[in-house]
């Protein structure tokens, strides 16, 4: 293997084509070619249907490509790795398990759950604002507040990747604001790589590094964006003129301005 | 606070306004009590034949209890071998269908030649009853299981015991329960079967006899009774329910 630069994450020629019975098959991801900087939070944007979720599932192993080079932190990824915390569009939380127990499922499955690991649970509870809520059951929460507590629980072992799934997409405009925050609060603390879908602009302006913009089925990179605004980021930025031209290059990627 | 008071008043109203009616009717119009008791001689007679009764409820009580244990103890390892295995699945879950179109009343003559005019039965009719409900509802809850946890198991390397243990059979408790409150009413159903094709004792027994000796409030106690036990099983069911599923009671709050 040639010496490549140390990228975290590398993405080589990445296609993926679905045999759908009684039907053509169909291209889903045409081509994706892109490198993950260590520490670095980048979004996958695009239209609604055009693969970014599918390439995220990819990235974690949870899906086999058609083709392609997908390396983690130097290793192949065919299965999920155990460095790897997911969200998903949905807080797909247990019903039957308290909020606690919740977030500290993943560390259940590996047998470790020491006052050590309860401890960081309940800091990471307080550090999303649900300290008091240990013992609550997901169905005693609000929709914002169960992401969180999903939030909590991909960060719970401490993994090396995030990958996110419009995880705000089904919240609503202010709690998706203060979400982004809560986001970027934590990424600070913990310097885990972050991986984020999003078909909101805005949203992926705001919190990345790179927004990387999909094109429409079958995917390929439309455009591979820096994002040089400086971190933290305030309210005030999503209105300075840096920010509108990101999201104009953004759109102009996606075809909807001119 | 105000719901929960007038849903307990509305069916109390109800029910009082119909056994008003039935003693009236039965008192203005002079109906032979071997015809229809009114409900002041059903309450006389459950008074005054309170110890015979009482004793011919235990032996029906035991049948449905245990012919409802066994349906759970060899139901639900059978609903989880069915919603693991595919060729079980395959090759099983057919038939269990099929054999629950075969009416049970129509078995249980055949049931009594082989287990004979005890307690047994009357257990395995109460058994085989309360059966299919319990594995149909919890082979049913084990296929269920929301795809975003069984996916995020998956994400979390979690093995197929420990995605079975933690996740898809907490997941068909729901279904287990509402299968099991339908069981264990239809396991008294079952034991009153076996007990009207052939028996020595219980309450469906002497619902046979007192109907023979034309003894209507004494045969009309016995049915009362046995909606008495009906109703209790059911509701020792559901409140095992809210003891093992605390989640399920827990309020909306936001």
């Amino acid at each position: 293997m040639e010496a490549a630069p140390k990228a975290f994450g590398h993405f080589k020629d990445v296609r993926q084509e679905f045999r759908l019975p009684d039907q053509n098959d169909f291209v889903a991801i045409e081509n994706i070619s892109f490198d993950l900087k260590a520490g670095s939070l980048v979004s996958l944007l695009g239209p609604s249907g055009c693969g970014k979720t599918t390439f995220l599932k990819i990235a974690g192993g949870l899906i086999a490509a058609s083709s392609g080079t997908i390396q983690i932190n130097g290793e192949d990824v065919n299965e999920p790795q155990a460095d790897f915390g997911m969200a998903f569009q949905q807080p797909n939380l247990m019903p039957w398990r308290t909020v606690l127990k919740n977030v500290l499922f993943p560390m259940e499955l590996r047998n470790d759950t020491g006052p050590r690991v309860r401890q960081r649970a309940v800091d990471l509870l307080a550090l999303v604002g649900l300290q008091g809520f240990e013992e609550a059951y997901p169905s005693q929460l609000s929709g914002g507040m169960q992401q969180r507590v999903a939030l909590c629980r991909a960060l719970v072992h401490e993994p090396k990747l995030l990958l996110m799934d419009e995880p705000f997409g089904a919240l609503d405009e202010l709690t998706r604001m203060e979400m982004q925050d809560l986001l970027l609060d934590i990424r600070a603390k913990t310097n885990a790589t972050i991986m984020f879908v999003t078909h909101s602009i805005a949203e992926a302006v705001y919190l990345s590094d790179v927004v990387v913009v999909f094109s429409k089925r079958p995917a390929v990179i439309a455009d591979y964006i820096d994002v040089p605004l400086p971190y933290p980021r305030t309210a005030e930025i999503r209105y300075s003129a840096a920010f509108t031209e990101l999201e104009h290059r953004a759109g102009r990627a996606l075809g909807i301005t001119r | 606070m105000m719901s929960s008071v007038r849903r307990l008043i509305y069916p109390l109203a109800g029910f009082v306004a119909i056994v008003i009616a039935w003693q009236g009717y039965v008192d203005l119009a002079h109906v032979s009590t071997i015809v229809l008791p009114s409900p002041m001689d059903i309450l006389r007679a459950s008074w005054q034949r309170y110890d015979l009764l009482l004793r011919e409820t235990l032996p029906t009580t035991l049948e449905s209890v245990y012919g409802f244990a066994l349906a759970v103890i060899i139901g639900i390892p059978l609903a989880v071998c069915v919603a693991n295995s595919r060729i079980l699945n395959l090759s099983l879950y057919p038939i269990l269908i099929a054999t629950q179109s075969v009416p049970k009343v129509a078995v249980a003559p055949i049931i009594l030649v082989w287990f004979g005019l005890g307690m047994q039965s009357k257990l395995a009719i109460a058994f085989l009853v309360a059966f299919f409900p319990i594995v149909v509802d919890t082979a049913t809850g084990l296929h269920a299981t929301p795809s975003g946890l069984m996916e995020l198991a998956r994400s979390l390397r979690a093995s197929r015991w420990q995605t079975f243990w933690k996740v898809q059979f907490p997941a068909a408790l729901p279904f287990i329960f509402s299968g099991a409150k339908v069981a264990v009413t239809l396991a008294v159903i079952g034991a009153v079967i076996g007990e009207f094709v052939g028996s020595t004792n219980g309450l469906g027994n002497l619902l046979l006899s007192a109907n023979s000796q034309l003894d209507g409030p004494l045969a009309w106690a016995a049915l009362v009774w046995l909606s008495v036990l009906g109703m209790l099983l059911f509701l020792a069911v559901a409140l095992a329910e809210r003891i093992l599923m605390p989640w399920a009671g827990a309020g909306h709050q936001h």
